[in-house]
């Protein structure tokens, strides 16, 4: 009975994947940036909520409310300088850029907040659960991330799909010069997508912050289960990176269920396992639309 | 990025002569024999500390060295080569603890790491650019949490690496400067023959245009691995070395992303895509850091802020700028392209110059 709820518990850790992804597959369908420092800037997200929620006495569970747009400011920001300076010398150099800028997230936290980990107290709200049976028991602030994983993305599906400004980010990422004749700002395009990215990151760090503990170094373990998502579910496919990320939180907690040790080990052994049978991922296709 | 094809090339009639070095640089050979010697002869002028520190100047400047010929030159951007420094570092270490001179087991951990990233590329070889770098960096953290579950390796915890406790502090220092230095002087020589060998030629002609090169019969794969498994290589042989002057091997220390950070940076700001960034970068890196020592990570932070505005605004780093001026290499591994009329002088032809051979300093720049 324990693996059936070794099993249960990696589907609600893989919606927490899910929601961590998306921003990195985003930002890497639309501009074919992969960006390095997206692990750390969810955890930058936790620390902002950690830092602001003193002074603004909001409800730590609404403190989304405040990070979130802070993100989609900073996420339009960076991409309009920093992030668009390194694309326009190509993406060897954003590769660099990114991991650059990762290190300084990480080093400037440990500065600042030191290497204690740090948590958002929501109170007795994260320990509501109910029991299926006596051995399995599910919180109801996974079944939240996991239905907050499954809006987020298919709100971006719609959104991309069916919206103005989301055909105009699909159009600049199939051909930027013939957008650009029809009178789009690829650049402007691009900042939207990455406000976007930044915004579902912050959520992701806020709901990570609230049920586990974030340190500096967490965004390196968060950036590598991220990518592990979007590569099993197949690079490109948005519901892929769902199924991606629970096959990597059911591998994860059949490994802790063998030895606690293994858990992070059984992850990626999956993940090279899929890269060694199926490099395409399980739902990609060879060429990505 | 058939735009940096030299006019000179479209003009076949003009007459031109073609040689490795811009001025004959037998003046090089001595004074590079005599820095050599006097490298060789360090122990006997400088302090025990200042010897352990320059052990890590060679350190550092292995690993860039190395990651320069990963990503300068065969531009495969690797964030996990912090997966051979540790398994080069815990080669020694496993070696030592049935027996061998951990000094002796150097080479051996190198050349067992070099074998362990063959198959390693089989498996990253598969993905690309972005999402090749994050693979490397999961075969690292996978490569540490397997190290860190063997209980003789002294699990997560560490060991400290027997063997070399009846030396005297003199003679072990001694001894850990020359290894370093004989690693670091190999990593640079074999940089150089790669680049010298029919091998640069191939990864030139890739970075200039991969379609064309593959059409020209050049087997990119197979070149590509070769650099991954000599990258691994060098990296392995300076884990090796951490452990030899270290004396003490803890996973989580030598599996450490922060050594790709360093390389990285040192290789970025000193100049990618030359032989000569790395030593540059790595002198550099360490004014920076002793300079910031008492602040912490604050050296790591300001390295990596200038590593970021080097990347974007003087993508050929340090080196480049200095190049670009000069008409002379430390290690001649282009070649120039002397027109007719143009003499040893000034009037030497500038835009074909480094005609190949020259890294990738920032993709999309112009050659001159």
């Amino acid at each position: 009975m324990s693996w059936v709820n070794a099993v249960i518990q990696g589907i609600l850790t893989g919606a927490f994947y899910a929601l961590f992804a998306c921003g990195l597959s985003l930002l890497f369908g639309v501009m074919g940036i992969i960006n390095l420092a997206h692990g750390d800037l969810a955890v930058i997200g936790g620390y902002v909520a950690v830092a602001l929620i003193p002074v603004t006495h909001v409800p730590v569970v609404w403190s989304f409310v405040i990070v979130v747009p802070i993100f989609a400011v900073g996420g339009y920001a960076l991409q309009r300088t920093l992030l668009q300076a390194s694309l326009d010398r190509g993406p060897f150099t954003t590769l660099l850029v990114t991991f650059g800028l990762s290190v300084i997230a990480e080093n400037a936290l440990l500065e600042v907040f030191t290497s204690n980990s740090q948590s958002l107290n929501i109170g007795n709200l994260i320990t509501y659960s109910f029991s299926i049976n006596s051995q399995i028991t599910i919180s109801y602030f996974s079944v939240v991330v996991l239905a907050l994983a499954v809006a987020v993305l298919g709100a971006l599906q719609l959104f991309l799909s069916r919206s103005r400004t989301g055909r105009l980010i699909r159009a600049v990422a199939d051909d930027r010069e013939a957008a650009q004749l029809i009178g789009a700002n690829y650049r402007h395009v691009f900042g939207v997508a990455a406000a976007i990215a930044f915004s579902t990151v912050a959520l992701a760090g806020l709901a990570y912050a609230m049920s586990s503990q974030i340190a500096p170094t967490t965004g390196t373990g968060t950036l590598l289960s991220a990518f592990e998502a979007v590569v099993i579910g197949g690079i490109g496919s948005v519901w892929g990176t769902l199924v991606g990320g629970i096959v990597l939180g059911v591998a994860q907690q059949i490994g802790a269920q063998i030895n606690p040790a293994y858990q992070i080990l059984a992850g990626h052994l999956v993940f090279l396992a899929v890269l060694a049978l199926r490099p395409q991922g399980l739902f990609g296709t060879r060429a990505r639309a | 990025m058939s735009s940096t094809r030299p006019a000179a090339l479209a003009a076949p009639s003009v007459e031109a002569r073609v040689t490795r070095s811009a001025q004959p640089s037998a003046w090089l050979l001595p004074v590079a024999a005599g820095a050599i010697v006097l490298l060789v002869f360090m122990p006997s002028l400088l302090s025990q500390g200042d010897l352990s520190t320059m052990v890590n100047v060679f350190i550092l400047l292995t690993m860039a060295v190395m990651w320069n010929l990963l990503a300068g030159y065969a531009g495969m951007v690797s964030i996990g080569q912090q997966a051979f420094i540790g398994l080069g570092a815990e080669g020694v270490l496993a070696m030592a603890q049935h027996g061998l001179n951990p000094v002796a087991s150097i080479p051996l951990a190198a050349i067992a790491t070099a074998a362990i990233a063959l198959p390693v590329s089989l498996l990253v070889f598969r993905l690309r650019g972005g999402y090749f770098a994050i693979a490397t960096w999961v075969v690292a953290d996978t490569a540490e949490l397997v190290v860190s579950s063997i209980s003789s390796l002294g699990s997560g915890t560490g060991s400290p690496v027997p063997g070399l406790s009846g030396l005297s502090a003199k003679s072990f220092g001694d001894i850990t400067y020359w290894s370093a230095l004989a690693v670091a002087l190999i990593a640079l020589a074999m940089a150089y023959l790669v680049l010298r060998s029919r091998l640069g030629l191939v990864l030139a002609a890739v970075r200039d245009d991969e379609v064309g090169a593959r059409s020209a019969g050049a087997r990119v794969m197979r070149a590509r691995r070769i650099v991954f498994a000599v990258a691994a290589l060098g990296c392995g042989a300076a884990g090796a070395l951490l452990a030899v002057s270290q004396l003490n091997v803890q996973p989580s220390s030598v599996f450490s992303v922060q050594w790709s950070a360093e390389m990285i940076f040192v290789t970025l700001i000193g100049g990618i895509g030359t032989l000569e960034g790395p030593i540059i970068g790595t002198i550099l890196f360490f004014v920076l850091e002793q300079s910031l020592a008492q602040h912490g990570a604050l050296y790591l932070i300001v390295l990596g802020a200038v590593a970021v505005v080097v990347a974007i605004w003087a993508p050929k780093g340090i080196w480049g700028m200095i190049a670009s001026r000069a008409r002379f290499r430390l290690f001649p591994v282009g070649y120039w392209l002397w027109t007719h009329g143009a003499t040893r002088g000034r009037k030497a032809r500038r835009l074909p110059a480094r005609l190949v051979g020259r890294g990738r300093g920032g993709q999309g720049q112009p050659s001159a």
